[in-house]
């Protein structure tokens, strides 16, 4: 097949417009943990944090009717959850990997529970309100491009104007200078009498609201209902990202769109009855992910802080 | 040039006559501990007041409670007359204090400008202007005879400079009492010599400095009066040019100093046949490839003792570890009584008689939640001092314990207290009892003092000294110069992986030895 008809074609159209759909929520997930991440904090449960967001957002977009209203239902549930984890491994402070796997499993069994008694079925919900794609006259012609990015939600252009704002945030703004200061170097930004505590918690706040976007547009966009368990470790995949991307807004969004372009490739690959079998296409965006981490990770230098705790006093 | 503290001639226009800042019995307890028990002093306007006083004689405490990172239990602080309390930093750099921490407060991966940046509001509420304030620090910079270049990355600049942005950032934030916290502990002799230079023409200009410090030289070289400390309380205030150097080392050890340690006479026996020690061409490559050992060659004889000079990060830290085993080299062989054991393993150089002192106590030496009994066994757990067919005899591990804490004057609670809750110096003694206890045939020492008082000195360097005597061959490896002079037979300089220059002690020259150290052959 001709490579430019087959772009054109709705297969192709279907191919790259699936592709952006699959990278959003890892996009936000991971733009969010960009900023726990330089702040020293990490954010292990961003997992349980999307699951727990795209149960709350299809529930209450079922129930008003309003998926607009499900998706701020879903921020402030993962705004919720990322409290719970703040509040452990910050002010606490316990370790932040023990704690966010616990949240993650915690989410596994606990949005199972609710789903369960909310909806009084099993497995799925029945198709809820959702987000539609709102194709942009002209622009939504342009081969690849036009299906990539003007055939979208509006939830795909505020995943992309989160990586630009966080990009002003981390460069250009004095909120952006301490969170990097916390990260590297906290008792300079301590001995400047700024809180790096304070920052940590926000930071995560914040990456709790990207994750809780990143969830509901799971059960409003990606696809019209609740599934259990239907993150499907993109939380992890997310992390792996955030690595993948040095946690940069851009490296992260060019990252995440090259899951998005396994993801849909195995999606293809699929429906094309290709003789592989299904089992071994569903593992590519893991198989993807651990092997970006063999080759890319290690060059990567962390925040030197990350991870730690900060207590005043301790040398 | 000191001047009498009871005629401040040198008060700063403007100012009154007062001291610009006292500290008036001020206590500070952790706990059962009390930390400062009515400290008292004052500094004048344009004066360079010293602190003295061994580690954990309070000095921190007194500083931490003028940065605003401590509130004092009792007494009060005065700046200009008026009573103040620091509840936060933010309140002591209102009130002209600025504080330049031992360890620097730099964030490594930012600007000059990024981090004079941090956290102030004049540079811009929501988006700071780095660029003005870049541009206000090299006027600044300038009006001091400064270099500094504010979009400079902290982390390409040398320890000096980074030292330099410490105090312009202090400046710029609007300091005029600068507080410096062992200030020349990283310093070259020559970064020392031109820090000294800066403090005085800064007081020239009206700032007022309290510079905290163990070392007597530099506080007569820059000072006008002196504070000490001890066990932390104020012992007295002097004016440097009334007091003798034995009075005020007395006043800081509690008692009269015992005569420095001699420098040391070449061994007696001539160069051995062959050495005990001895590195060849060792080279060493950290993880990203770059070279950090290039072809380094030493070798120490019995009863000699070798001593590496350098400022940190010019290769001690490989050097020590190809020694010990730790590290394997890149290239070149490391020799013991002859034999290569460039691929033997850090237990089988123990057994060979090899011992080793890590430079860094708390990560490397010492196992801190262990007891003082478990980290002196640790070395040799498996040989038949303390085990039988895999199972540990406490009872010879206790009392082996016992024996060294008598022997080595530790002080602590027993063998079964956690060496964590132990002081430095003490943490410090139980890594060299371990080592020198085995009475080993080489020795590899690594900053034996750093951060310990100077009782534990003196008792560190008798132990190296003895051990020497009785015949071992040490490598001391030490950024404190002083050190390097008091215990070393030879010297060499390490700079940049690479040994520049190598001096017999009976005839070195302090001057070219400080300038091999920043790389220069003379």
């Amino acid at each position: 097949m001709d490579i430019f008809n087959w772009i054109v074609s709705a297969q192709g159209e279907g191919f790259f417009s699936a592709t952006m759909r699959l990278a959003v929520p890892l996009l936000l997930a991971a733009v969010g943990a960009i900023y726990a991440e330089r702040s020293g904090a990490i954010n292990v449960g961003i997992e349980g944090m999307m699951l727990s967001s795209a149960l709350s957002a299809a529930l209450v977009a079922a129930d008003t009717g309003s998926p607009t209203l499900g998706l701020l239902a879903g921020v402030v549930t993962g705004i919720a959850v990322a409290a719970l984890l703040a509040v452990f491994t910050v002010l606490l402070p316990a370790d932040p990997v023990v704690v966010g796997i616990a949240l993650n499993l915690l989410a596994v069994g606990g949005t199972t529970f609710v789903f369960r008694i909310f909806s009084n079925q099993v497995g799925t919900t029945t198709t809820t309100p959702g987000i539609d794609a709102e194709p942009i006259p002209l622009l939504e012609s342009i081969p690849i491009l036009g299906p990539l990015l003007f055939d979208q939600s509006y939830l795909v252009y505020i995943a992309l104007i989160g990586v630009v704002i966080t990009w002003v945030v981390l460069k250009f703004t004095s909120w952006g200078l301490l969170l990097r200061a916390a990260g590297e170097h906290p008792a300079a930004a301590d001995s400047l009498g700024l809180s790096v505590n304070r920052t940590r918690f926000v930071a995560l706040l914040v990456s709790g609201a990207f994750a809780g976007l990143g969830g509901a547009f799971l059960s409003l966009v990606a696809s019209t209902q609740f599934v259990e368990n239907m993150t499907a470790g993109r939380g992890y995949i997310a992390m792996a990202i955030l690595i993948l991307g040095h946690r940069s807004p851009w490296g992260v969004l060019l990252a995440s769109l090259l899951f998005g372009l396994g993801d849909a490739f195995q999606l293809r690959a699929q429906l094309d009855n290709t003789g592989v079998p299904f089992q071994f296409l569903l593992m590519i965006p893991y198989v993807l992910t651990i092997v970006t981490l063999a080759v890319f990770g290690r060059r990567l230098i962390d925040p030197a802080a990350l991870g730690t705790h900060f207590r005043r006093g301790h040398r | 040039m000191a001047i009498s503290p009871l005629e401040p001639a040198r008060a700063a226009p403007g100012s009154t006559t007062g001291p610009i800042l006292q500290m008036d019995k001020s206590t500070v307890r952790f706990g059962e501990v009390v930390a400062n028990d009515r400290v008292s002093f004052d500094l004048a306007p344009g004066e360079i007041h010293a602190l003295l006083g061994e580690n954990g004689a309070g000095k921190t405490t007194l500083m931490r409670v003028l940065a605003g990172l401590i509130q004092p239990d009792e007494g009060q602080v005065f700046v200009r007359g008026e009573a103040r309390s620091f509840e936060s930093v933010a309140d002591s750099v209102a009130a002209g204090i600025g504080m330049v921490h031992q360890h620097f407060m730099l964030v490594p991966t930012l600007t000059v400008a990024e981090n004079v940046s941090l956290g102030l509001r004049s540079a811009g509420r929501l988006f700071p202007n780095t660029a003005r304030v870049g541009r206000e620090l090299r006027a600044l910079a300038d009006k001091h005879g400064l270099s500094l270049d504010p979009s400079a990355r902290v982390s390409d600049l040398s320890i000096g400079q980074q030292q330099r942005v410490e105090i312009v950032k202090a400046l710029y934030r609007g300091a005029t009492i600068l507080i410096l916290d062992e200030p020349t502990a990283v310093l070259t002799p020559g970064e020392t010599d031109s820090l000294l230079a800066m403090l005085r023409s800064l007081t020239e200009q009206g700032t007022s400095v309290v510079f905290i410090s163990h070392k007597l030289r530099e506080i007569r070289a820059v000072a006008d009066r002196v504070t000490v400390l001890r066990h932390g309380q104020t012992v007295g205030t002097w004016a440097l040019d009334s007091v003798a150097d034995a009075e005020l080392t007395s006043a800081m050890i509690g008692r009269d100093a015992a005569p420095t340690v001699s420098s040391r006479l070449a061994p007696t026996t001539s160069v051995a046949p062959v050495p005990r020690l001895a590195v060849e061409r060792v080279g060493a490559r950290d993880r990203r490839g770059h070279a950090v050992l290039d072809s380094v060659s030493l070798s120490v004889a019995p009863g000699e003792i070798l001593g590496i000079a350098g400022v940190d990060g010019n290769g001690q830290t490989e050097l020590a570890e190809i020694l010990s085993g730790v590290r394997r080299p890149s290239a070149g062989e490391v020799r013991l009584d002859g034999a290569n054991i460039t691929a033997a393993t850090v237990a089988e150089r123990i057994g060979h008689g090899l011992a080793h002192v890590p430079e860094d106590r708390q990560r490397t030496g010492l196992i801190l939640d262990l007891s003082i009994a478990e980290n002196l066994a640790m070395e040799t757990v498996g040989t038949a001092m303390f085990s039988r067919r895999g199972s540990l005899n406490r009872a010879a591990v206790r009392a082996h314990a016992e024996d060294i804490i008598s022997r080595f004057d530790i002080r602590c609670s027993g063998p079964d207290q956690r060496v964590r809750d132990l002081s430095g110096g003490n943490q410090q003694k139980v890594l060299i009892a371990r080592a020198v206890s085995r009475a080993p045939s080489a020795l590899v020492v690594s900053q034996p003092t750093r951060g310990v008082d100077l009782g534990a000195v003196e008792n560190i360097h008798r132990q190296i000294l003895d051990l020497a005597a009785q015949g071992c061959a040490v490598i001391l490896i030490s950024t404190e110069l002083d050190e390097i002079l008091a215990l070393s037979d030879r010297i060499a300089v390490l700079y940049s992986g690479t040994i520049i220059s190598t001096y017999d002690r009976a005839t070195v020259d302090l001057g070219t030895l400080g300038m091999n150290m920043t790389g220069q052959s003379v």
